[in-house]
């Protein structure tokens, strides 16, 4: 039985210590908007943040994700920049298939928790490790740079 | 592709629990009725297409599937618009397999693929919601005993003019339909379109931007299991033996299933069953395609194309022109094996129970994949009910349902429910892929350099011998020849040949712009051939060959101005022009920039693409459309190939199978023209007309021409 602490809960799984996190979180826990593309980190389809940074739960054993604060798609909203992310997402109409967008709005979440106004480079170093098929790249370069002008203001108003 | 009739029986009636049903029969599904079968509305009540219930609520059950293209959205649009209701008023369930009810026109059944949603369904939707309009407005009328004329419909509410009256549409489902289906409905002016046309926030998003939208791989049942397989690598081969003493000592591995072309390990979790996979030692009998290479699939295609095929087009006498002419042209061309690499993994859960059997899938063929499973699981098809879901891309690879028959085998031997999930190297592996197309095309030209005749010989499989049997007629695969037998240059003689040439090493079916996207290729390169050996520009040299094409010279006027054709760019850099015309009916032409590094890398900057696909219903899905398909072609232009060795696949993951990365990806602008033309498909052009454009780019930069994809093992190899 290892501990895990997941969107601010903790859980208990039967895993063994050397099972990626991604297959804990949807086979064992239920929480299925974490997905699987490669399985060897090549896709990013399976991105989670552990203490806030981005990481492929396809090759993360549970027993490195142990100890930190794991945050997946169904909590992202729950934070500043997963917010804004999500809402320029649907305000630019990101969205295909859809399939690969939970790991990219983790991705694009935790650019902009690090780096509010991310060059063009940024995005390239951020979001290069996530594959979308249906080809959303250019929505999804225009939706972080709205989410961060929307993050701004948000700032600003404060 | 050729179109069957699009005749539609209306019918309509109380729907089960209160409420107004309309739906439809296409002549497609009719003919697919037993004659004894035929009277209406017998079996309609769970099935009708449009539901609109005692709540007011208007459910669409949704014959076509989601896979990205925006179909959830622009079908539930042509409906709300002529039904007046707002978007937002509709809520969408996916449909049950039932080809009587569900035919796409197009196929005879219930099929999403070839750009047909709204090509097909553009005007049963439309009638159908007039039909419902006229009858709930009808029932008002008759409630109020005035003229329905004097009445108007408006976001589900009914509103007598003169006295402002109002009922909801809600309060008249129950009247409405006890009323006879009305023989003729009027349909909207095009210019008084409210939602047609205009620009329409998807309504899959919401639930895809939170991680909560059930695609078929998170199906969960009470005391599932998961399983992964191993199927022969090597098509047609058998399993010889399996040792899985290592494997069964992993913990949460349950079991082994042997079947007699794979093997599958059953576990608590797909991490077990991936650990429990990797332990086995599995031996194989080949069989005859053991030592199949691609360099013997070229060989075959190559010797076959030598020999005339199935004439396909004939103006003139082609083939003797082109042997007078002052000068003759002549290339071939070849286009690999390619796989689709859906971001979601191929997988089917499965119930299997003696007597009946329960699916859960994602399929672009429901009804195809509901009968393989109630083959395989040796039931009637009524003992076996399937559920699909939102597809994570199809791109054609969900137009085969392989997986689900071999889920079924598997969940025979399991006791409970068990997710059959491929790993993304079995995915690749054990996919359908493109075939590999050898064309051989020539020209014979004048003094002034114009294409005088014109012969196109391509060979490849006819797959559409294998999908759709009775569209494969006169031994012409409409698919496979799409685009080439359309070919839009005035040009007096034109001959295309067909040759079916078959190579079973590896099975083969439809990539994300089908038969279009390897002719447009072909065609579009060999035209910039024609135009540089004429010294001419390849716009001016294509715009004077489209005289008879105003609708293909525009979308090329307006991509080329937009893209500032002939402005001057960077030293190791080129332009390159397409245009695409085919069976979809949609005019596309695109301007590619491209930049071509020293060691042969190409890196795409920009590209500039004007579309005229007719009546738009979805004006930011064809936008999207057209981004997404180009990125598609670009990835497979660029590194696109599937090869094999020993009969074995040689690719298996995201390294050696390159896709687009966002850093990678050009900008896009989209330009579209609107008209009130025929509504053409939006879902693949834009893969298809995007190879060319870069290989045209390619050797304004270099001055090679690349007549054999993927163009960057070309560019290294040159």
């Amino acid at each position: 039985m290892v501990t895990l602490k997941i969107n601010g809960k903790s859980h208990k799984v039967d895993a063994d210590p050397d099972m990626p996190l991604l297959w804990a979180l949807r086979d064992l826990l239920g929480m299925n908007g974490t997905k699987f593309g490669c399985g060897v980190a090549l896709c990013g389809a399976c991105t989670v943040h552990l203490d806030g940074m981005p990481r492929r739960a396809c090759v993360m054993p549970v027993s490195a994700a142990v100890g930190h604060a794991i945050t997946t798609i169904e909590a992202i909203g729950g934070t500043p920049a997963g917010k804004k992310v999500q809402q320029a997402w649907l305000d630019l109409e990101v969205v295909q298939c859809g399939y690969c967008q939970s790991g990219q709005i983790m991705a694009a979440a935790a650019l902009l928790a690090k780096i509010p106004a991310p060059t063009d480079t940024d995005i390239d170093q951020a979001m290069s490790g996530n594959i979308c098929r249906c080809g959303t790249y250019p929505r999804i370069r225009e939706a972080i740079k709205h989410a961060a002008r929307k993050l701004a203001s948000t700032e600003k108003e404060r | 592709m050729g179109q069957m009739s699009r005749r539609h029986l209306l019918f309509a009636g109380a729907a089960a629990g209160g409420g107004l049903l309309i739906g439809w029969r296409s002549d497609a599904g009719a003919r697919a009725l037993a004659a004894a079968d035929r009277t209406p509305p017998a079996a309609f009540a769970p099935n009708a297409f449009i539901r609109i219930g005692r709540d007011g609520r208007v459910t669409l059950i949704m014959c076509q599937v989601e896979m990205g293209q925006g179909t959830y959205t622009s079908m539930p649009m042509l409906l709300a618009e002529e039904l007046e209701v707002g978007l937002d008023q509709v809520q969408l369930e996916h449909a049950p397999p039932d080809d009587k009810l569900y035919a796409n026109p197009l196929f005879g059944d219930q099929e999403t693929g070839a750009s047909t949603s709204v090509r097909m369904f553009y005007e049963p939707l439309r009638r159908a919601g007039a039909t419902a309009r006229t009858m709930l407005v009808t029932a008002a009328a008759q409630t109020w005993k005035v003229d329905p004329g004097s009445c108007q419909a408006a976001r589900g509410v009914v509103t007598h003019t003169a006295t402002g009256r109002k009922l909801t549409y809600a309060a008249l489902a129950d009247k409405a339909a006890t009323l006879p289906v009305p023989e003729k409905v009027t349909l909207k002016d095009p210019k008084d379109f409210k939602l047609i046309g205009t620009p329409a926030k998807r309504l899959d998003t919401p639930a895809k931007v939170k991680g909560t939208t059930l695609y078929g791989i998170d199906v969960r049942l009470p005391g599932m299991k998961i399983a992964t397989v191993a199927a022969s690598p090597v098509v047609g081969g058998k399993l010889v033996s399996v040792d899985d003493s290592k494997a069964m000592a992993i913990k949460g591995v349950r079991q082994i299933v042997r079947l007699e072309d794979a093997v599958a390990v059953v576990a608590d979790n797909m991490w077990a069953a991936n650990q429990g996979l990797k332990a086995l030692v599995i031996r194989w009998d080949d069989g005859p395609n053991g030592t199949a290479s691609t360099a013997d699939v070229v060989k075959g295609l190559a010797a076959a194309v030598q020999s005339p095929g199935v004439v396909v087009r004939n103006e003139g006498d082609a083939p003797r022109a082109v042997a007078a002419a002052p000068r003759k042209l002549e290339s071939e061309y070849e286009v690999p094996f390619l796989a689709h690499a859906a971001m979601e993994p191929m997988n089917c859960t499965v119930h299997f129970r003696g007597d009946r059997c329960e699916v859960w899938t994602g399929t672009q063929v429901l009804t195809r994949a509901h009968r393989g499973a109630a083959q395989a699981a040796g039931l009637p098809p009524e003992k076996v009910v399937i559920h699909n879901h939102y597809l994570g891309g199809g791109f054609g690879r969900r137009l085969e349902f392989d997986n689900v028959p071999q889920a079924v085998r598997i969940a025979k031997q399991v006791d409970g429910p068990v997710k059959v999930i491929w790993t993304r190297e079995e995915d690749i592996r054990h996919d359908v892929y493109r075939p590999y197309y050898y064309d051989r095309i020539a020209a014979g030209v004048n003094a002034d350099g114009q294409p005088i005749a014109w012969t196109h010989r391509l060979a490849g499989p006819a797959i559409l011998a294998r999908f759709l049997p009775a569209a494969f007629q006169n031994g012409i695969d409409l698919d496979g020849v799409d685009g080439a037998a359309q070919l839009l240059y005035d040009i007096p003689a034109v001959r295309v040949e067909f040759v079916r040439h078959e190579e079973p090493v590896l099975n083969t079916g439809f990539w994300r712009g089908v038969g279009v996207t390897h002719n447009t290729f072909v065609i579009e390169s060999f035209i910039d051939e024609l135009a540089a050996a004429a010294k001419q520009d390849p716009v001016e040299y294509r715009r004077a060959l489209l005289r008879k094409s105003p609708r293909a010279q525009r979308v090329l006027d307006i991509a080329t101005k937009e893209a500032g054709w002939g402005k001057p760019l960077p030293e190791g850099w080129g332009r390159g022009v397409s245009v695409l015309y085919s069976g979809w009916d949609s005019y596309l032409s695109e301007v590619a920039e491209v930049e071509v590094s020293k060691g042969g890398d190409v890196r795409v900057h920009r590209v500039v693409c004007a579309v005229d696909c007719g009546t738009v219903v979805n004006p930011d899905t064809v936008k999207a459309q057209m981004e997404g398909g180009i990125i598609f072609g670009i990835s497979g232009a660029l590194w696109g190939e599937v090869t094999i060795e020993k009969g074995r696949v040689q690719q298996s993951n995201f390294h050696d199978v390159r896709t687009l990365r966002i850093n990678e990806a050009p900008a896009i602008e989209v330009h579209l023209v609107r008209n009130f033309e025929k509504p053409g498909g939006i879902g693949e052009p834009g893969t298809a007309v995007t190879a060319p454009a870069l290989a045209n780019a390619v050797f304004a930069a270099t001055g090679k021409r690349i007549r054999k994809l993927p163009l960057v093992r070309q560019l290294r190899s040159a």
